[in-house]
């Protein structure tokens, strides 16, 4: 399974470290709120509302450089829409992967 | 160019406040969560440039752009490439950049919009801003958007270079004019009888001759609007 990395933080931030790790902290402090709102949806069946996370969530799956994961959010997003959970098992173990490596950093 | 970010993400908006830092002639002066906030400094700033986000909860970058009197130059930023050709429709979106976005493809986008002159002369950005959430129109009155409820107008009155919006509760006086509100009012509630008068059918009291009651006030009918009024009567 592909493993989240800073390569894409790296490339944009242009050296500049100050940079990286606001960025990061960023990215510690948002991903888990809208993880959170992403799993009340999914428990509340708002699909529609849970599709508008998976959508924001998608940003950092790119961001951490998770190019097939991304491709599992986007079907996942159109599946919630659709009002399917299809892709629920695995879009929520990518979650957890990112959880996990955030928590590395 | 002075730009600001409009992103509800602010992982979001802190890469593209870093892309800009990295290019000379752009200067960030602010960045909003929302796009409300957005309107609401366009109504005293002028700005050169706009990033915007589509995909933000209760208003979406193109109802922002919609919204706008004479968008500034804007790239759209997003992590759906779905709404490009939307994104065509408007002349002042000059480039549309899908998230994440590399330095490379920043600057294109901002080489593209350094080389294009502004399409629309600009106007004063403090011009009257108005909008139509639903049952809601938002008006400027001193730089503060008031949210009107539309049911509750029972008329709007031209006045000079202003419009009085009386609504149950209270009356707004509003620098804008009735062609303007005429086209965010719901074409079912309400009706221009005058070239100085929209009233919402629905409060009419009575009609006589050549006029109306609407609440207290007595409205002048013009013998080429009563026609519609009239069709729009549930006649026994």
């Amino acid at each position: 399974m592909e493993q989240p990395n800073l390569s894409y933080i790296h490339s944009m931030s242009g050296g500049d470290k100050a940079f990286e790790k606001k960025l990061i902290d960023i990215i510690k402090k948002e991903f888990p709120e809208e993880k959170q709102v992403y799993f009340d949806n999914i428990a509340a069946e708002n699909f529609k509302e849970a599709a508008e996370n998976v959508h924001k969530l998608k940003h950092k799956i790119s961001i951490l450089g998770l190019v097939k994961s991304y491709e599992i959010a986007v079907d996942y997003e159109h599946n919630l829409l659709e009002n399917s959970i299809e892709g629920k098992a695995d879009f929520e173990s990518i979650l957890q992967l990112i959880t996990d490596f955030l928590k590395s950093l | 160019m002075n730009c600001i970010i409009i992103d509800d993400e602010a992982t979001a908006r802190a890469i593209i406040g870093q892309l800009c830092n990295n290019v000379p002639s752009l200067n960030v002066l602010e960045e909003f969560p929302n796009a409300m906030q957005a309107i609401k400094y366009l109504n005293s700033n002028e700005v050169d440039l706009i990033f915007l986000d589509i995909h933000m909860p209760d208003f979406t970058g193109f109802d922002f752009i919609d919204t706008i009197k004479n968008p500034p130059k804007t790239i759209l930023t997003t992590s759906d490439p779905k709404f490009a050709i939307q994104a065509f429709g408007y002349d002042c979106i000059v480039d549309y950049l899908v998230k994440p976005i590399t330095p490379e493809r920043f600057q294109k986008a901002i080489d593209k919009a350094l080389a294009i002159k502004p399409t629309v002369a600009k106007e004063k950005q403090s011009n009257q801003v108005e909008t139509t959430s639903g049952n809601d129109l938002y008006v400027n009155i001193d730089r503060r958007l008031i949210k009107i409820d539309i049911p509750s107008i029972y008329l709007v009155e031209a006045k000079g270079d202003y419009i009085q919006v009386k609504t149950e509760d209270k009356n707004y006086t509003v620098h804008s004019t009735l062609k303007k509100i005429e086209e965010k009012l719901p074409k079912s509630l309400f009706l221009k009888i005058h070239r100085s008068y929209i009233i919402n059918v629905d409060k009419i009291i009575d009609i006589e001759d050549n006029s109306v009651l609407i609440k207290k006030d007595v409205i002048p009918v013009s013998r080429s609007n009563r026609p519609e009024l009239m069709k729009r009567l549930n006649l026994l």
